[in-house]
């Protein structure tokens, strides 16, 4: 079924009875070209792409919960390319434009929204870092905008620009950074996977990975046996259980990220804005509410729920930032596990087991890497080779040192990231 | 209406408000709820999607209808709860989300539109043409969506954040909270009890039963007066404990008494419990009927509350509808007051008729008619049919929930309890909790006071001590007997989420479309994701979902539930942020001379430091930095570098510990003298760079940079403590101990040996010396070290002299055609010397691309060797460290630009390196800057192109060597 | 969360700093191998439950500790002194 206003508008008339499934339920078959293991945004786009780019439609996507039950539905929504280091721009970049293209793609609204995102700075040195960054952006062939003082003052006038700990210096503006309807790109792209045939298997746990000769041949789930000529590991939070279950030890250690919303209230904040001297990013939802995060938790943790001390962090910077949203009342925090590496940097990469692939360690960046992430992880899995804006993600970096990509520079302890 | 004899406000207090400009009184001991209803004002609000009217549902913080708007100007308050909030005289109260006013509102041509804006369209619709998005439709949504307005001024208001500890905190003081706490501190428990109200009592307050033979808000009272006045216990009222943390943590938000002098308006708490006791009561449920939503229906036991606790009736002609035996006892309550009963429905076949009205069972209520000024009739089914009822008031109940929500908070899921329909706590979802009362599904006052006793007994005996078996005061034990009922079945919609406007219709569309989870019913519908997150209906649309599902309550399961338990205001839990708060301001010793100078100080870390000493006729900064340059490199210049950290190590083992830390060894240094250190990281980059002085044969003290002092601590003490434990040894932080000043020039040794008792010479005290001197009497370090690469010293002091040393030495200075000087100069000198920072060593570099690798002993470990071996950290494709300088000798150079060949498009694939300092050197009279270049150093003499597209800059530099003046470096040794 | 410190008793989280999993306490030799050194530094059992990992008592005694603790429930168990975890090596 197409979705469209003019749908919309029989189906209102007819007693809105029309309406299928989004999805179908299928049971499992005991045999899959691929399985992909993991329901969230990245697995739920990766079948989308095998399916759609690469002609692979006996695919079926294994979720031990419910569709987008992961980080994909547990964000602060943020969707930008705003990355300088290799590696990182070309990926950001090409993730970026799929996203401009995917209410067509899908048919479906996901509301992703070009509202301009600013990250401020509070030195010269921080300035210096943003200009580095922004150049960054322009030499990849995005868009960027150094803002001074008065400049930030026009966009934001409701920061506090008199009477702050850290005075505002200036932000860098990156227009085409915004927002989307988290739950909306799961759907989707699910919606999208399954009428291209994939099967979308829920309440399906994994438990093992079947491996003979060093190659993969099937997996086994809480719903059986599943034979498959190649499988992809997309699980991020759980990345190193299930390649446990393979026999590998990935670079990755389990962090929770806190986010926040609050009441909803009218039209206060436009842009997606960050503080540099704190961690503290808000914008506005459509439906009005503050949605808004900071650091991790700082330990390792699957506890899926925030501490009291980063809470309280997070307001305080958003007290000295811009207080007047102090009125606005936090309706809910919730807290998703992030894959933190060494380098605060994705893998996108094979195994050492033939037919074997992972897409792991997003840190807190992987819901704007959604439509990316499936688009180079789809290619390496139908291909057999890196796609070129993800090829640099690769899993051996850390041990041999090449091609590292340290954004924050705080070096191999992965909660610093 | 108010009910004369009603109710314990005091009526010998008339407080005057408005709404929505009309003036109203009530009465202090008045909700904002209570005294609108004593004026007969029906409607309170709009709904979020269709805005629809509405009005009050409920008593209590759970309110989902009655959000306004408190207030004007910068304090104004969006989304206060009119059940929530204390009257007040002269208080201001607006009603949101609605345009022009609440009686003609535009957007409720949306509820016209409703078959088309049923659970999830937008996902539908809104996508063509494609620019219309952002320009058309959302702007469009996002006026029409939100509730209450920020003033979007400047937070004015004060708050406050506290810690407490107790043995126990009791979480609610109805009957079972305050016969728990009682208890608890008879056994010699300290004890915190908790309540959202602003008297302890709970459903005491608002029912008509006794307790002990006297009325039960009296026996309350009484018993609040005995808690307040035991030694072991802390009452705090208006205080909700909203969230459960790990380790016994517990948040909570106290609203301040209104208007008490001088207090801040709120305060958040931490409080610490050895154990808790959860008896946050239970809240009532509505059902689901066509038009449930409009004003004039509430629940059964918010009417109650109205009626007992303030005296007040919404309606003068009031049918009850319910499943449990609370229905009657609503309509005797509101007939013993003389209020018109017309009918009470009870779903229940088997249902006993206790009152004096007309009683209809195994019948309910499918449909509430009226307008915008309230219900006026509502269509009941009963086994003889359908008939209408004029009413002007309904009271409904479903059952009750038990507030289990705290016990949840730590991802626990709750069991399914078929005998009361509804969800209640397992043991040990929160370590050290007892869920106890009605939280636990105990619904009677005796049953509530004898879980609280228990509840007590087993804390106190838990924590090694002797509980009371004192006997429990008489109250009523009547047994809860209920049939669920959440939708009455029939055409219409029948409203579930009250504040996102979710209907029964909206679930059953979901399952159809294959929503079947019930997070997925959740996040398609908005279901529960309100500002009262679904307290109200979360549990009834999971029983239609269940339903539509063909499954069962429990194997349907709940969404998860998350703190807060009401929504807490981000100015109470950010409080003491706003404005400085934020961080420690840290100040050095010069800082007031400094700004007595007219420096302006800028933020350095936590540190503030003098940017930059204006003198008269300087109209820049750049001539006061370009004068402060030519002082240092000329004459004499004083600056302030107490920030950088110092770190005292002492012990026979110090020296082969910095062996191990640094990459250059330092138990070879003579005491008395001093050697510059590079650190590594254990993955092999730099960490920090720094200078170690060796005061003894035992006892060293090193300098970090400002930035990475707390860093280098924590590092230092992890490879003590972590790696290498049996080295003998001790280190502290002595930052903040010493005052420390650079004394750099040509003259700078004339300048110190005016003040020394013993003044220093080439011989006593060569490049690289340290030693104690004194002056004035008083003890100092003097090291001869130089970041700015002339002659020069830094001295210090205990920081109690600081100041009196800062004036004294730029007082010299000035004698000596010297002075002060601040960051901008300082970091122009060190640019001209090719001195690092950590603008190049950023966390990205390697001592091979700032070109110290020779520095990395290869006669000896340390940390971060190995790893800077790994192939992709050497070699010629990474960037090293360089100089560069215009060609054309005027164009600025920008940190953050990009380098390329001059003949390639500046894009990614062609960048080269980038520039990460610049500044312009009197010195040499032209701009300069450092960068890293792809194989820099061999690229000396070359030609690249530097571009900043933020900046529109294109300038072409020759690639130098990293230090601009003075390469021999004669000027330090001379 | 709160953390048994040997030293000074149960302090808040805040006092706190952390680094990782306790395998940080035992470094390879120089001359160890890449694959050591990359366990070492990089690669991570990451265990969803009983885990044992170092912190530092940072805003109190300046101790770094080694806290076996539950990465799900976030239960601790106890915790010991670092350096004398070192020495019973």
């Amino acid at each position: 079924m197409r979705f469209s206003a003019l749908r919309l508008l029989t189906e209102g008339l007819t007693g809105n009875r029309g309406w299928g499934p989004h999805w179908r339920d299928p049971a499992p078959k005991s045999e899959y070209d691929i399985v992909i293991i993991g329901g969230g945004g990245h697995g739920l786009s990766t079948a989308y792409y095998l399916a759609k780019e690469h002609g692979l439609r006996n695919v079926a996507v294994l979720e031990k919960g419910y569709l987008g039950g992961g980080n994909v539905g547990r964000n602060t929504t943020i969707v930008r390319a705003n990355y300088f280091l290799p590696g990182n721009s070309e990926f950001y970049s090409h993730s970026l434009k799929l996203w401009e293209g995917l209410e067509d793609e899908l048919n479906y609204n996901v509301m992703h929204s070009q509202r301009g995102l600013i990250n401020l700075f509070h030195s010269d040195g921080q300035r210096d870092a943003f200009a580095r960054r922004g150049n960054a952006m322009i030499n990849q062939g995005d868009d960027a905008v150094l803002l001074d003082r008065a400049g930030v003052r026009k966009h934001l006038p409701y920061l506090d620009f008199d009477n702050t700990r850290f005075p505002i210096y200036g932000g860098l503006l990156h227009p085409r950074g915004g927002t989307a309807r988290h739950d909306a790109v799961a759907w989707g792209y699910a919606r999208g996977a399954d009428r291209r045939g994939v099967d979308l298997i829920q309440n399906c746990e994994v438990t093992g990975i079947d491996i003979s000769g060093g190659r993969v041949t099937g997996v086994q789930t809480t719903r059986g046996a599943i034979r498959a000529k190649k499988v992809g590991i997309v699980v991020a939070g759980r990345s190193g259980q299930v390649a446990a279950m393979a026999g590998m030890r990935l670079p990755v250690e389990s962090h929770v990220l806190q986010a926040f919303v609050t009441e909803g209230l009218k039209p206060c904040i436009d842009h997606v804005v960050s503080f540099g001297m704190g961690h503290f990013y808000i914008s506005q939802s459509d439906k009005g509410g503050l949605v808004f995060g900071g650091d991790l938790d700082f330990y390792a943790s699957y506890a899926a729920r925030g501490n009291l001390p980063m809470k309280e962090h997070v307001m305080e910077a958003a007290m000295t930032l811009m207080p007047m949203i102090g009125k606005a009342r936090v309706l809910r925090s919730w807290g998703g596990i992030m894959d933190m590496t060494p380098d605060g940097s994705p893998i996108i990469d094979k195994t050492g087991i033939d037919g074997l692939y992972i897409d792991c360690g997003w840190c807190y960046g992987g819901f704007k890497a959604v439509p990316g992430s499936g688009f180079s992880f789809a290619h390496l899995i139908a291909q057999d080779r890196h796609h070129a804006p993800a090829a640099k993600f690769r899993l051996d970096r850390f041990r041999t040192g090449v091609g590292l990509m340290d954004e924050e520079g705080t070096g191999a302890q992965h909660n610093l990231h | 209406m108010r009910i004369n004899g009603r109710g314990r406000v005091d009526r010998g207090r008339a407080l005057s408000f408005t709404f929505d400009g009309r003036r109203y009184s009530g009465f202090a001991g008045d909700t904002l709820a209570s005294a609108l209803v004593a004026n007969d004002v029906k409607l309170l609000g709009r709904s979020f999607k269709y805005h629809r009217p509405r009005g009050l549902l409920t008593a209590g913080s759970e309110e989902p209808n009655a959000l306004v708007t408190l207030g004007a100007g910068a304090a104004s308050e969006p989304n206060a709860r009119a059940t929530m909030v204390e009257l007040r005289d002269g208080l201001q109260v607006r009603s949101q989300n609605r345009w022009p006013s609440l009686d003609w509102d535009l957007l409720a041509l949306n509820d016209l539109a409703a078959p088309f804006l049923g659970a999830g369209f937008y996902y539908k619709t809104f996508m063509w043409p494609r620019a219309f998005w952002e320009k058309l439709y959302e702007p469009a949504i996002r006026r029409a969506a939100g509730l209450g307005a920020l003033s979007g001024k400047s937070n004015p208001d004060r708050y406050e954040k506290a810690f407490a500890f107790c043995d126990l905190l009791v979480i609610g003081g109805g009957p079972t909270g305050m016969m728990a706490a009682h208890r608890a501190a008879e056994a010699g428990l300290d004890v915190i009890l908790c309540d959202e109200g602003t008297v302890l009592g709970g459903r005491l307050l608002s029912e008509d039963e006794t307790v002990d033979g006297q009325p039960g808000a009296d026996w309350a009272a009484a018993m609040q007066r005995d808690l307040a006045a035991h030694p072991k216990v802390r009452v705090m009222t208006r205080t909700t404990v909203t969230g459960a943390y790990d380790q016994g943590t517990f948040g909570a938000l106290e609203r301040i008494v209104p208007d008490a002098e001088g207090a801040p308006l709120e305060c958040f708490w931490r409080i610490v419990a050895k154990r808790s006791i959860l008896a946050a009561g239970a809240l009532e449920r509505p059902v689901a009927f066509a038009g449930n939503d409009r004003p004039g229906i509430l629940l059964a036991g918010a009417m109650r509350a109205y009626l007992h606790r303030w005296g007040v009736v919404p309606g003068r002609r009031v049918a009850v509808f319910g499943n449990t035996d609370d229905a009657h006892r609503t309509a005797r309550d509101l007939a013993a007051a003389g209020v018109h009963v017309a009918a009470v429905i009870d779903s229940r076949t088997d249902a006993k008729v206790q009152g004096d009205f007309p009683v209809y069972t195994g019948a309910q209520v499918c449909r509430g008619a009226g307008g915008r000024d309230g219900v006026e009739a509502i269509r009941i089914r009963t086994p003889r049919g359908e008939e209408s009822i004029a009413v002007d008031a309904l009271a409904v109940s479903g059952g009750w929930n038990p507030s289990l929500h705290l016990a949840c908070h730590m991802n626990g899921r709750p069991d399914w309890r078929e005998d009361i329909a509804a969800f209640v706590p397992r043991d040990g979802m929160v370590p050290g909790m007892t869920a106890a009362g009605a939280c636990a599904g105990a619904f009677s006052t005796h049953g509530c006071l004898s879980a609280g006793a228990a509840a007590a007994a087993l804390v106190a005996r838990d924590l090694g001590r002797t509980p009371s078996d004192a006997a429990l005061p008489e109250a009523e034990d009547a047994p809860y007997r209920i049939k669920a009922l959440w939708a009455v079945p029939g055409r219409g919609r029948a409203w579930l989420d009250f504040q996102n406007d979710v209907t029964v219709k909206d679930v059953v569309q979901a399952a159809q479309e294959n929503f079947r989870s019930v997070e997925h019913m959740k996040r398609y519908t908005t279901q529960g994701m309100a500002p009262d997150q679904g307290k109200s209906s979360n549990v009834a649309a999971l029983a239609v979902l269940a339903d539509a599902t063909g499954r069962g309550i429990p194997e349907t399961g709940t969404t998860t539930f998350r703190p807060p338990f009401v929504p807490v205001s981000i100015a109470a839990m950010g409080a003491g942020a706003q404005g400085m708060g934020f961080a420690p301001r840290r100040r050095t010793t010069s800082d007031a001379a400094a700004r007595a100078r007219g420096a302006p100080m800028i933020e350095a870390g936590l540190w503030y430091r003098a940017s930059y000493f204006p003198q008269a006729g300087e109209a820049t900064w750049r001539q006061s930095c370009d004068r402060e340059v030519g002082m240092v490199r000329n004459h004499v210049g004083i600056c302030d570098v107490s920030t950088l950290g110092k770190i005292d190590l002492q012990g026979p083992d110090a020296a082969d510990f910095l062996d191990l830390v640094y990459t250059n060894r330092m138990s070879t240094l003579k005491p008395g003298r001093v050697r510059y250190g590079l650190m590594l990281r254990e993955d092999g980059h730099v960490m920090d760079d720094g200078t170690c002085a060796r005061l003894g044969e035992g006892h060293f003290v090193i300098t970090t940079t400002t930035a990475a002092a707390g860093a280098v601590m924590k590092h230092l003490e992890f490879v003590h403590q972590c790696l290498v434990p049996h080295l003998d040894l001790a280190m502290i932080s002595v930052t903040e101990s010493w005052a420390q000043f650079a004394v750099a020039g040509p003259k700078s040794r004339d300048l110190l040996n005016g003040l020394l008792e013993t003044p220093v010479d080439d011989a006593s005290f060569p490049f690289m010396a340290c030693g104690p001197v004194r002056l004035g009497g008083v003890a100092a370090r003097l090291f001869r070290i130089s970041f700015s690469g002339e002659h020069a010293y830094e001295i210090a002091v205990p920081a109690r002299y600081g100041a009196s040393l800062f004036d004294l030495l730029v007082a010299r200075a000035e004698a000596m055609g010297g002075g002060a000087y601040g960051m901008e100069a300082l970091n122009v000198l060190r640019l001209e010397k090719g001195h690092i920072t950590h603008a190049e060593i950023h966390g990205r570099t390697t001592a091979f691309d700032i070109g110290m690798d020779r520095m990395v002993s290869a006669a000896k470990e340390c940390i971060g060797k190995t790893m800077a071996a790994r192939p992709g950290l050497v070699g010629p494709e990474r960037e090293q460290l360089v100089g560069l300088a215009p060609q054309d000798g005027r164009s600025a150079l920008l940190p953050g630009a990009f380098l390329f060949a001059p003949d390639d498009k500046a894009e990614r694939a062609a960048a080269q390196g980038y520039v990460t300092s610049a500044g312009y050197s009197p010195t040499l009279g032209a701009p300069l800057a450092l960068g890293f270049l792809r194989d820099g150093r061999a690229r000396q003499g070359e030609v690249v192109k530097m571009v900043d597209h933020l900046r529109g800059a294109e300038v072409l530099c020759t690639v130098t060597d990293s230090v601009r003046v003075d390469p021999e470096g004669g000027r330090l040794r001379g | 969360m709160r953390l048994p410190c040997p030293i000074c008793g149960e302090r808040d989280l805040r006092e706190f700093s952390y680094l990782g999993d306790a395998v940080r306490l035992h470094r390879p030799a120089p001359d160890a191998g890449t694959d050591a050194w990359d366990a070492y530094l990089h690669l991570r059992d990451n265990p969803a439950g009983r885990t044992r990992d170092l912190w530092q008592h940072e805003a109190g005694c300046g101790a770094w500790i080694v806290v076996t603790r539950d990465t799900v429930s976030h239960a601790v168990e106890g915790a010991q002194l670092a350096a004398e975890m070192r020495d019973a090596d």
